[in-house]
């Protein structure tokens, strides 16, 4: 967390001296969408400056933690340790509206919720996730995954299974790159010892993907012909499923699995559309310096939905935009020039309990994209020692508690 | 008469820092904890000497420190940019 005496010193004494951008009132920021980006955003931009009318709209009355989900389904985990409440952004003077934002008007810049009631915003962020593309894989639509669940937004579906045998991944982009190779090794630790005959068939869209040499390295070593990865190439592209017989079809076989997962392509939160800011691809491109959006002014997009050029959809990666953008909407409403940023991410993927791997990047904006600062960043050591691997499983945890309590607690 | 020009001082610096958050500075409390915790191995490093900081960093940047992931993160800051985010963070607290 920053420090709330400086940063309100800093804000007070910069809102004397800068012109306001807006005349009247107290400059109102409205975000939408309360996890790792913007609720990460609301607590920043509170921190900023006392005299910002900070409302954040989320429809969950708790939040259910992406990261280490995937210890859930392994059942190494309780969900309860996922969930977060709201009580504390509460506290910290941010008004919380337990309500679904239904419409944006950039022209009047007026959100609109689910009851009717309008909120009006000098600046708008949305942090609004994934939504899942239904319309992209055949036979795979929401009575499907009760069936084949995807488990890739946390909550209900993190609970419906605790033994996946197939995994489908989607191509590029997607939330969380490492993420069906981290489950996929923790249904295989699961397995290992819970039943010694299964295995787990990863059916992949990709050829390559993120931490792949530790991943098959890890596989090798811990779990010897259990985990099998199909790529594109060799016909891992799911084309169509079948949730009555639970069967994935790809262009070369057809898996009929005792438990299938399919993690479906996805697109950015609904509200993203409905904004005007997302574009063909379903993203949304922002100005890699302010994260305001390229389609319509005044309106911020953070984390996995927004097109963060080089950086990946991950916790990490939203909580760091959502801590640049807040400070570039602050320059913005005191009328200054953001700020050039630097932003950093670190994902952190548990093989076993004790069996971590780690990728990082330190990104800046090129030519308006956010792009990899040459020569920093990349994936753990492949030669690492095991006590190597232990120390980066105990730094994900860690990592969990430091930014669940710097955005929840 | 000798205290005005101190506060007009502090209120230049401030909004000079304020408008110049270094680059990279934010993204620090990810992983690193406002305080020590006895939860989490990563040390804090709000308020701390800046000196102590800036050596860290170069020592991370040059492998001359052994590290899981800093070494990773501190090749992507410049001399430059480490001092100001040592300033930066010694300044949090």
């Amino acid at each position: 967390m920053l420090c709330t005496t400086r940063r309100t010193f800093l804000g007070g004494a910069v809102a004397l001296l800068a012109t306001p951008a807006i005349a009247q009132g107290k400059p109102r920021v409205v975000i939408l969408g309360g996890g790792f980006g913007g609720a990460a955003c609301a607590r920043a931009m509170r921190l900023a400056d006392p005299g910002f009318e900070v409302t954040l709209v989320e429809p969950n009355p708790t939040f259910t933690a992406c990261p280490f989900s995937n210890a859930v389904i392994a059942g190494l985990r309780d969900i309860a340790a996922q969930r977060f409440g709201y009580d504390a952004i509460r506290t910290a003077g941010i008004t919380v509206a337990q309500d679904q934002a239904t419409a944006v008007d950039p022209q009047t810049r007026r959100v609109t919720l689910r009851g009717g009631a309008g909120l009006d915003y000098d600046r708008l962020v949305l942090s609004p996730g994934i939504a899942i593309r239904w319309d992209s894989l055949p036979g795979y639509d929401e009575a499907a995954a009760a069936v084949m669940p995807h488990a890739w937004i946390a909550g209900e579906q993190t609970l419906l299974r605790r033994q996946l045998e197939v995994i489908s991944a989607p191509a590029n982009p997607f939330r969380c790159p490492p993420g069906p190779y981290e489950r996929a090794s923790l249904i295989a630790y699961y397995l290992k010892t819970a039943k010694p005959r299964s295995k787990v068939i990863l059916l992949d869209a990709k050829d390559s993907f993120s931490k792949q040499r530790l991943f098959q390295d890890a596989w090798r070593q811990l779990y010897p012909e259990r985990v099998e990865w199909v790529s594109l190439s060799n016909g891992g592209k799911v084309t169509s499923v079948d949730a009555k017989t639970r069967t994935l079809v790809s262009d070369f076989a057809t898996y009929k699995a005792d438990v299938a997962n399919v993690i479906p392509p996805q697109r950015a939160g609904r509200i993203a559309e409905l904004a005007g800011v997302a574009d063909r691809t379903g993203w949304c491109p922002v100005d890699p310096v302010s994260f305001e959006s390229r389609l319509q002014p005044n309106i911020h997009v953070v984390g996995d939905a927004a097109i963060a050029g080089a950086m990946p959809k991950s916790a990490f990666a939203a909580n760091a935009q959502a801590k640049v953008c807040a400070d570039a909407i602050t320059a913005l409403l005191h009328g200054d020039t953001p700020s050039q940023p630097k932003l950093i991410n670190n994902c952190y993927s548990l093989v076993a309990p004790d069996y971590g791997i780690s990728i990082a990047g330190v990104y800046h904006p090129v030519n308006g994209q956010l792009a990899d600062v040459e020569g920093a960043g990349g994936a753990s050591p492949s030669d690492a020692p095991a006590d190597f691997r232990a120390l980066e499983a105990s730094y994900a945890e860690a990592w969990f508690r430091t930014i669940t309590t710097q955005t929840f607690g | 008469m000798k205290a005005l020009p101190a506060v007009m001082l502090v209120l230049l610096t401030a909004a000079a820092s304020a408008a110049e958050l270094p680059p990279g500075a934010t993204s620090c409390s990810g992983c690193h904890p406002p305080t020590a915790s006895a939860e989490t191995k990563v040390p804090p490093i709000r308020g701390r000497n800046p000196a102590e900081i800036v050596a860290a960093m170069e020592a991370f940047r040059s492998g001359e420190r052994p590290s899981t992931v800093m070494g990773r993160i501190a090749k992507g800051f410049s001399d430059d940019e480490i001092r100001a985010v040592a300033a930066w963070l010694a300044a949090q607290h």
